[in-house]
């Protein structure tokens, strides 16, 4: 048993080794690549507008110095940036994703001293970051379930619910302490439910979710998972997370955060991810970064009475007048690939800035706007983005990796959950880690796993899998599937449905149970790989050999979560059960200690009623009996 | 099963010949002795006890008849392995291995398959079994139909040479105590012919084999199967007399799982009884002895133990196997008393109606010990109806071992005061039970109120079939030292009661 383990261990550290390295190259490379050719695109602007902000920063800085005398302050080593990508999908519907970057050159872990003065990183997450010894941290809750063979990728997946992982300092002795008050801390912070997460829907994956930030941490007892599938996502998680903005929601983008708006959406997403990036190029010393993301999805199509047009007033109720005064950069970013000619929709005010930059594998074209400029705003000192369509769009290339998963099997004894994984790369076979979390009161028989592609038995290379305890601990299944090229594959495991106690089940309990989604993390091959028509301009010498960079990207996919019925006991009667479980066991009882305690007489009729009146009378009289 | 009925019949039939009615000659010096009761027994008693009283003093001479039995035993043995080998073949099989009234979590095939491949692939040690029964595993998982029908036949043997060698003891006392005139005279009608005990052993045999409930545990793999084999070897041992074995089987059986502690009482006392030894606490001899057993029990349960921990180095699965069967945290629903009241428990009391549910297994030994301590056979059959009452998970396979055992009490029947309600009860429950659990769990129609109430009654019938073969017991010892027909001071003909 131990030899055939050990045997895999090679291949698998192989394989692990291949995707952290490659999916963190591919993070931080996709991030450079785009502030890269950003940047490129437009140097001559960006560089006197920071010269600008750097100004106007350090006259701040000046100022408060002249109130308060004593302090010198330091230099200013943290930064803001709000970005917004707007993107029309093929279904219709529109795709707006915030994210505010706050990058802070300092150190919560590794100083021995406390980090108190606090200016643009939010002090709560702090606080929590150097309290509870987070190396990482990302948490986000989403309403609404990412359809993406409708919608295609998102920039930052979640699954439907609440998920935080947690990656702690390996310092960290006690772990599943640090965790539990960590949630309850998070619980607080964000208004939600997280502190239902205990130890019996945290898990430890081994595999899937790596440090998106510096170091190469891969003892996963430090890592923690949990998933809230039921979570409800509404204002009170927004507030709370608007608050962590430098702005709030008074100024930049976050104005368009309206509530009323944001949750009138067929998907919502917010997030926060935390995680320690280098400093510089060089890397000598390490800041911290803090991602907090908005995701939202508009159905403006079938809300807009058909028709094809949306407008930043349309989607938020609101128009942009200004950035982020604290922000080094904001900017909107615009989809505008399908339309190179314009033939397809009209997007005003147009912007003369284009840049080109590879998102998820794929060559993207954004139209930006650059709100720390005034000329955006116009004349009319806002900026109301307009989008009108000319014509159809074509059919949207199917994104290359998919998955969803249901439960078969009728009845409430046992099930079937069936993960399908499609791989729609027509040429290309790629490795997918492949990780369920789900209760214990699904009772897993991993020996019943199958996996098939093409109708034929697809067995993984690596399967972790932690079985679960009662009432103590989630099953942990963990593997890696080959998925072979422009494939379906099928991965069934049998479940049997567990009887709980009365107290254990949810107000609902007919409703059924969430379980939370499978994620499927995965180096896809990226589009711009499979590019084999070279109809786009590009030098000859550049187009022989796919550059390595550009060949893969990590992909994340959640699917859908399960609702699983179990059966339920009558819960009206506890007492009626305690009673008459308790008389059974009275009559056994009873009947048991009759036979032991009594012994086997002759039945000798006493003398009747009236005779032993009689005899009571007699005897007072002194007569004899009779 | 006609079929098989009627050839065990013939057989039967067969067989009769070897069975010696003829008188012998009375040759041995006891006879003269015997001669004078004999004659006042004949003069009291009337006409249709002679014969019987003939034939049982014929008897006095020699051993319990031992006449082949192996071939309608052999017969039986090939009828039952037809049957299983059928249902393992058929689509039924799939269907019984998932009845939760054939296996519970802690016998599950499938759970026990599920351990064994976690401990394959992954060397996570995870129990619902025992160590040595996943080890088995790893010998069996391939021929798995055949073992379970050997171990069948094994339980079945066993019962069977073990029935036999009682029954044989049974007589020899019997005639002992005729000898010594030791019976009421009235009592000749409850003397027990070694006619209809020379098919008990059989019947014993049948009785497990062929009841539909070991049909079903077997097909549907259930270890339940292994456990009571071990049992029936532990009874087989103890009744054989020999204290080494009878204290190692019945560590493995308290090993497998923990209630067959309460046989330790029972095994002792039989074998003291046939070590003449009195149940005495001021005789050291029966210290030495019952010393001597208890290491021997303790000594073997340790060693087991040890195994299995060195098997895997690792405590885990004591509180994982043991800790599983004494806390019920599984609720699955059985046919036991214990999952729907757990599941309806508050939590506060949880921890005490625990407490209380499974002490009231164990507690019934030391009393009925003491109050059967002359008849340590029938004292095994009761522990092993409680334990499978009582027990957190039964199952319809420990029904059957003690179920196996009636044929030994067919001289009760006579006594039994309701077992017409009481097979009626069974029979409906067992016919009752797949059709509610349809309707709660598929149908969607019943509710959980439904198959419990099933369990309700299928627990009550067990109570009142096990409690009536006790009153039965009790009253015919009662009879056999008072006399059967009991009149009252005035004369009159009296009516027996509890007082």
């Amino acid at each position: 048993m131990a030899a055939l383990s050990r045997k895999w261990d090679p291949l698998f550290v192989l394989v692990l080794g291949s995707l952290v390295f490659s999916c963190k190259g591919d993070v931080l490379k996709t991030s450079n690549d785009r502030t890269e050719s950003i940047s490129a695109t437009k140097i001559e602007e960006s560089s006197p507008q920071a010269a600008d902000l750097g100004d106007l920063r350090q006259s701040d800085e000046a100022e408060s110095n002249e109130d308060r005398k004593a302090f010198t302050p330091p230099p200013p080593n943290d930064q803001f940036q709000e970005e917004m990508v707007i993107r029309p999908l093929y279904s219709g519907d529109i795709y707006a994703s915030f994210q505010f970057r706050t990058q802070w050159d300092t150190d919560f872990l590794h100083d021995g001293k406390k980090v108190s003065h606090y200016r643009l990183f939010p002090k709560s997450l702090g606080q929590v970051l150097s309290k509870f010894s987070v190396r990482e941290l990302h948490i986000s809750f989403t309403q609404g379930y990412w359809r993406t063979m409708q919608w295609g990728q998102p920039f930052i997946p979640s699954p439907p619910g609440a998920e935080l992982w947690v990656w702690f300092h390996h310092t960290v002795t006690d772990v599943d302490g640090n965790w539990k008050e960590l949630t309850n801390v998070l619980s607080g912070i964000f208004c939600a439910s997280l502190n239902f997460i205990d130890s019996t829907n945290t898990v430890e994956p081994s595999a899937s979710f790596k440090p998106l930030g510096l170091g190469n941490a891969t003892d996963h007892r430090f890592l923690r998972y949990a998933t809230l599938p039921r979570e409800i996502v509404c204002t009170e998680n927004l507030t709370p997370w608007k608050k962590l903005l430098p702005c709030g929601s008074k100024a930049g983008l976050a104005v368009l955060m309206k509530s009323e708006k944001l949750f009138h959406s067929s998907f919502h997403s917010q997030a926060v991810h935390i995680r320690p990036v280098c400093k510089d190029w060089q890397c000598t010393s390490t800041a911290w970064e803090l991602r907090q993301t908005l995701n939202v999805v508009f159905d403006l199509y079938t809300s807009g009475q058909g028709k094809k047009e949306w407008s930043l007033f349309k989607m938020f109720s609101r128009t942009l007048t200004e950035a982020c005064p604290l922000a080094s950069s904001s900017k909107i970013y615009v989809d505008v690939t399908d339309n190179p000619g314009g033939e397809l929709f009209d997007l005003s005010p147009s912007s003369p800035l284009i840049s080109t930059a590879v998102v998820l594998g794929d060559r993207r074209t954004y139209s930006v706007y650059d709100l720390t400029k005034k000329e955006t705003f116009g004349q009319l000192r806002s900026l109301n983005l307009l989008l009108r369509w000319k014509g159809e769009s074509d059919d949207m290339l199917r994104p290359p990796l998919h998955a969803e998963r249901y439960v078969s099997g009728f009845g409430l004894q046992k099930g079937e959950i069936h993960t399908c994984l499609y791989n729609s790369h027509p040429y290309r076979a790629y490795p997918v880690l492949l990780l369920d979390s789900l209760p214990w009161y699904l009772r897993l028989y991993v020996h019943t796993l199958t996996v098939t592609s093409k109708t034929r038995e697809n067995k993984p290379s690596y399967i972790h899998y932690q079985p679960s305890k009662d009432r103590l601990r989630p099953h942990l299944l963990e593997m890696l599937v080959q998925l072979p090229p422009h494939s379906v594959t099928e991965v069934t495991v049998q479940f049997e449905r567990a009887l709980l106690k009365w107290t254990e089940y949810t107000p609902d309990p007919n409703h059924g149970f969430y379980i939370g989604s499978s994620v499927i993390s995965a180096l896809v091959p990226s589009i711009v790989a499979m590019d084999t028509n070279s109809t786009r301009d590009r030098p000859l010498f550049s187009s022989f050999f796919p550059t390595k960079e550009e060949s893969s990207y990590f992909m994340r996919v959640y699917t859908e979560p399960l609702l699983v019925n179990l059966p339920t006991p009558d819960f009206s009667m506890p007492y009626n059960v305690i009673c008459l479980t308790c008389t059974v066991v009275a009559v056994g009882y009873g009947s048991f200690y009759n036979l032991l305690t009594r012994t086997f007489q002759v039945d000798e009729p006493s003398a009747p009623l009236a005779k032993r009146l009689a005899n009571i009378i007699r005897r007072l009289r002194g007569v004899p009996l009779l | 099963s006609l079929i098989s009925l009627t050839s065990v019949a013939f057989l039967l039939r067969g067989n009769c010949k070897h069975v010696r009615t003829k008188d012998s000659p009375p040759n041995i010096c006891g006879f003269n002795l015997i001669l004078v009761p004999d004659i006042k027994i004949c003069r009291l008693v009337n006409v249709k006890t002679v014969i019987p009283m003939v034939q049982l003093l014929n008897w006095r001479r020699g051993l319990f008849p031992q006449t082949k039995m192996a071939a309608p035993l052999t017969l039986v043995l090939i009828l039952s392995v037809t049957i299983r080998a059928v249902l393992f073949r058929s689509s039924l099989a799939e269907l019984i291995s998932e009845r939760v009234e054939v296996v519970s979590p802690l016998n599950a095939w499938k759970r026990g398959l599920f351990c064994y491949y976690v401990l394959q692939e992954n060397n996570i040690s995870l129990f619902f079994q025992t160590p040595l029964v996943i080890y088995l595993f790893h010998f069996v998982v391939d021929y798995a139909e055949i073992v379970f029908m050997i171990v069948d036949g094994i339980t079945a043997v066993a019962l069977y040479l073990a029935v036999q060698n009682y029954n044989k003891n049974v007589f020899r006392k019997q005639k002992y105590a005729l000898e010594a005139d030791r019976y009421p005279h009235d009592c000749l009608e409850l003397m027990r012919s070694p006619k209809e005990m020379h098919y008990i052993p059989l019947k014993v045999a049948m009785f497990y084999l062929l009841n539909p409930f070991t049909i079903l545990s077997c097909v549907a793999k259930s270890t339940c199967g292994l456990n009571n084999a071990v049992m029936a070897l532990f009874i087989l041992s103890t009744l054989k007399g020999s204290a080494l074995l009878s204290a190692i089987f019945l560590a493995l059986a308290t090993y497998q799982s923990i209630y067959p502690l309460t046989l330790f009482a029972p095994g002792l006392l039989f074998l003291l009884q046939r070590l003449y030894i009195p149940v005495n606490p001021c005789r050291s001899r029966f210290w030495f002895f019952t010393v001597q057993y208890s290491v021997m029990f303790i000594g073997s349960l340790l060693v087991i133990v040890c195994l299995s921990f060195f098997l895997l180095g690792s405590w885990d699965f004591i509180p994982s196997v043991y800790g599983f069967i004494l806390s019920v945290p599984d609720l699955t629903p059985n046919i036991g008393l214990f999952w729907y009241f757990f599941a309806e428990m508050f939590e506060h009391f949880r921890f005490f109606f625990i407490c209380v549910f499974q002490i009231n297994v164990f507690f019934y030994t030391i009393p009925l010990s003491v109050k059967l301590k002359e008849h340590p056979v029938f004292l095994i059959f009761m522990q092993i109806a409680i334990i499978s009452i009582f027990k957190s998970y039964p199952t319809v396979g420990d029904i059957a071992l003690y179920m196996a055992f009636l044929p030994v009490w067919s001289h009760l029947y006579r006594f039994l005061r309701n077992i017409f309600l009481v097979s009626c009860v069974l029979l409906a429950c067992t016919a009752l039970f797949p059709v509610l659990w349809h309707l709660w769990i598929y149908a969607g129609s019943a509710n959980s109120n439904f198959y419990y109430a099933i369990t309700l009654l299928f627990n009550v019938g067990q109570i009142l079939l096990v409690s009536d073969y006790f009153y039965a017991y009790l009253r015919r010892e009662h009879h056999l030292s008072q006399g059967l027909y009991l009149r009252r001071k005035d004369g009159s003909e009296a009516t027996l009661v509890l007082k």
